[in-house]
């Protein structure tokens, strides 16, 4: 079999066309600014008379685009016409979902805007999902659709959807644009959208006609967004009235979420953190933002976080919030969350402050203007003497982590563990690769047993709580990242929706690697009906196990890849070494794990975090003396 | 609970409405009143929106609404210093001998009588909606066929304009 090499099909054809024209630049590969413009200054350019569809392109162009995912259809055909000659490499996948998930986990291992394309219609709403993904995960990502030609709007024309209607509630902003003139101004008005302030998905939808009409193109566009001013700098007054609270706690807590990793906070969160002394936790957005072995890092806070970092933010007496949302994931019952925490809530979403949890210092802006300049205001406290001692605190903590540390249990059955699996591919593949998770055990496990201790090193779905990210995502980080190893870890519920994509990745030469935790269940549903639902377990068995439909491996082979299987723990390193030898293919290791593991710890939904299982009816014990 | 008036300036472009109303809803929100128009200037417009809320989901929504990208201003009317009126539109049953106690109401409210028909009077009013309601409690004895209201408008007293700033200008 001949398997198709980074240098691919569709791509080498372009790459044909581009040779005969020397200033077309043809290597995707080479880098590219890491920033996008805010404002697109670049490549400035006299007026040329173009088609919508050739404006559409050369405003990609202008934007530094370098990779697109779609499909093309009717509606949007006329865009795929100038993309056959562009610079702008398109990757044509298999499920217009695959083009958003891929979009959003490109952004996310970049920091670059994510873009995906789909026609009108069945192509447009098969993008609901991961917009709404990268809505809640405040991903940068800008959607293209086409839309049937201006006239047959409202008519029930042929692939019509109101698909700026239906993204209404999960877009930052959308655009229906009505002529081809406006095409610059709002391609480059979605970028700067997405890209800034809070990030998010913008979607551009454009009729049909008006991608046919002539027009003239010139760049750069005039921004007009004059109801669009994100705060990026905080107030000074609450900056000083945090630092003070800071140097007087006892039982502080740095509570992080993704904003600090948007943001490029990292460096500095480690200097506010050193500088401190406090303890940080790091949501399931946020992990890599703080290293996972650094002596003050907790964990990750919530339904399946640490005892250490549930029981900090519980018992906290102050709670500085940087880039979170104070999600009921991480809040468990809110009313009884944290009940004696002064709250400090950074953010640069006013309006996530105050949302869930009363605010005591609000502070809107950039986390890393806010962690900046922190960390003068914390020094300043610190230079005139104000500061307390965390001895105890962290005598409470330490002592925490070392009675409840996460760990698991040896399945009973002689099945192979999948926590074991998943401790292993982290240790083996180490702390450079990109992990990508789809959502459910899995997920949980790769978030507690992989230590993740550089930024942008771990994606997943986590507000949406997508199952089927895992293998779009990884393909778009791969794309962004081609020098580094990429690893999906999937499980067979959420492989089953979304691995058509690994044909896209065999064709185009993006060598992903994927460990499917293949439990032959939907093992987070089936955990919850063991737990709540007196092991009933209705319509979470797979068959994957039982009947091996499918077969992963055959699966695998038939979509171009290489596929391997593991079964007991004896193979689990060769074959994790055996996956790594390979780079020119995408890889598929099928773990066929037990059926019966859980997640721990374990904050039953709607439960206070109070009643944090340690494991099944094993409960922590806090010493309510000493707090 | 208690009735907040918001004045909301955006940019008159299409589909402003919806994004401003669908948030309301999304959030959980009932509009008791909404109301639509060109401002001094063209290229803005000014939705006033009566809300039955407490003010900390009010502060909510507000920010929410602050979020959208056409919403240029947001403020909040305080009824103390600030003038609100709707419309009325109501056909009332007055036939030759009811027409002139209609007419007498008509008066004592200072309404208009803007069309007649042999057994119905056409009726316009504006006031705040209490004055209306009086209207409405006083006219209802007559008969009443059909009638419409606006939404509430409301525009502050004194001399400032939450119309004036940068951002309004630059629209």
């Amino acid at each position: 079999m001949t398997r198709p090499t980074p240098e691919t099909l569709a791509h080498s054809a372009r790459r044909a066309r581009a040779a005969a024209d020397p200033t077309v630049d043809v290597d995707p590969a080479v880098a590219r600014p890491a920033a996008t413009p805010a404002v697109p200054a670049v490549r400035p350019s006299a007026p040329d008379q173009v088609t919508g569809a050739g404006s559409l392109v050369r405003s990609l162009e202008a934007l530094d685009v370098d990779v697109v995912f779609g499909i093309p259809g009717g509606a949007i055909l006329p865009a795929y016409d100038p993309l056959y000659d562009s610079t702008v490499r398109h990757i044509l996948v298999r499920h217009e979902q695959g083009a958003g998930h891929a979009a959003t986990g490109y952004a996310q291992a970049t920091g670059k805007v994510g873009v995906c394309i789909a026609t009108s219609g069945p192509g447009a709403t098969n993008l609901v999902t991961p917009i709404a993904d990268a809505y809640m995960d405040s991903v940068a990502m800008v959607a293209i659709t086409g839309q049937v030609a201006s006239p047959l709007i409202g008519t029930d024309g042929f692939q019509e959807a109101d698909i700026q209607g239906i993204t209404l509630p999960i877009t930052k902003h959308n655009f229906l644009v009505q002529n081809a003139e406006e095409i610059p101004q709002v391609l480059a008005e979605a970028f700067h959208l997405a890209s800034s302030g809070r990030p998010g998905p913008v979607l551009v939808d454009i009729p049909k006609d008006v991608l046919q009409a002539q027009t003239t193109f010139a760049w750069p566009p005039t921004l007009d967004l004059p109801g669009y001013r994100p705060t990026l700098h905080p107030h000074g007054k609450q900056i000083r009235e945090a630092a003070r609270l800071m140097a007087a706690a006892r039982r502080p807590v740095l509570y992080v979420g993704g904003g600090v990793l948007k943001a490029g906070a990292t460096d500095g969160l480690r200097r506010l953190a050193e500088l401190t002394g406090i303890p940080v936790v790091t949501t399931l957005m946020a992990l890599g933002a703080f290293p996972d072995s650094h002596q003050q890092h907790l964990g990750m806070p919530g339904m399946h976080g640490t005892v250490a970092a549930v029981y900090g933010l519980q018992k906290a007496d102050l709670i500085i919030a940087l880039g979170a949302r104070f999600d009921d994931r991480v809040t468990g019952k809110l009313d009884s969350f944290a009940p004696d925490a002064t709250v400090v809530h950074a953010d640069i979403d006013p309006a996530e402050i105050g949302k869930n949890r009363h605010v005591d210092v609000p502070i809107v802006g950039d986390a890393k203007h806010v962690i900046d300049e922190l960390i003068a205001a914390v020094t300043v406290e610190r230079s005139a003497g104000r500061s307390t001692d965390l001895g105890d605190w962290w005598t409470q903590l330490d002592d925490l982590r070392n009675r409840y540390p996460l760990g698991y249990d040896e399945p009973a059955d002689g099945t192979l563990s999948p926590q074991y699996v998943i401790k292993r591919l982290g240790e083996i593949v180490g702390p450079d690769a990109i992990f990508v998770a789809g959502v459910g055990q899995h997920q949980m496990w790769a978030s507690q047993f992989i230590s993740y201790e550089k930024p942008y090193t771990w994606l997943n779905s986590g507000g949406l709580g997508t199952m089927g990210y895992a293998v779009p995502a990884a393909m778009g980080a791969k794309v962004g990242k081609p020098d580094t190893v990429v690893w999906a870890v999937d499980g067979d519920g959420c492989f089953q929706m979304t691995n058509q994509e690994l044909a896209t990745c065999a064709l185009e030469g993006i060598p992903v690697k994927i460990a499917v935790i293949n439990n032959g269940n939907l093992g987070m549903v089936r955990q919850w009906q063991t737990l709540f639902y007196n092991e009933r377990y209705s319509n979470t068995d797979l068959g994957t196990h039982k009947h091996r439909i499918p077969d992963f491996v055959k699966l695998a082979e038939a979509l171009g890849c290489i596929g391997l299987r593991c079964e007991n723990a004896d193979d689990v390193d060769k074959t994790i070494a055996a996956a790594m030898e390979i780079n020119d293919a995408p890889v598929v290791i099928d773990f066929v794990v037990g059926k019966d593991a859980m997640v721990w710890p374990m904050v039953a939904a709607g439960t206070s975090n109070d009643e944090i299982m340690f494991a099944r009816g094993v409960r922590p014990v806090f010493d309510e003396d000493d707090i | 609970m208690t009735m907040h008036t918001l004045s909301v300036l955006v940019e008159n472009k299409p589909g402003v409405l919806a994004r401003v109303s669908g948030l309301f809803s999304r959030r959980g929100f009932n509009i008791d009143s909404l109301a639509v128009g060109e401002t001094e200037n063209p290229d803005v417009s000014r939705i006033t929106i009566v809300v039955n809320a407490e003010s900390s989901p009010l502060e909510q929504v507000t920010k929410q609404l602050n979020k959208l990208v056409n919403v240029l201003k947001i403020v909040e009317l305080d009824p103390q210093v600030s003038v609100a009126r709707e419309l009325l539109l109501v056909k009332v049953r007055a036939d030759r001998s009811a027409r002139s106690q209609v007419l007498e109401t008509v008066n004592l409210f200072r309404a208009r009588v803007v069309d007649v028909a042999p057994d119905t009077l056409t009726i316009e009013a504006t006031g705040t909606p209490d004055k209306l309601d009086a209207l409405l409690r006083d006219l209802e004895a007559f008969g009443i066929k059909e009638m419409v209201q606006s939404g509430l408008v409301a525009i502050g007293r004194g001399s400032r304009s939450i119309t004036a700033g940068p951002a309004l200008r630059a629209a």
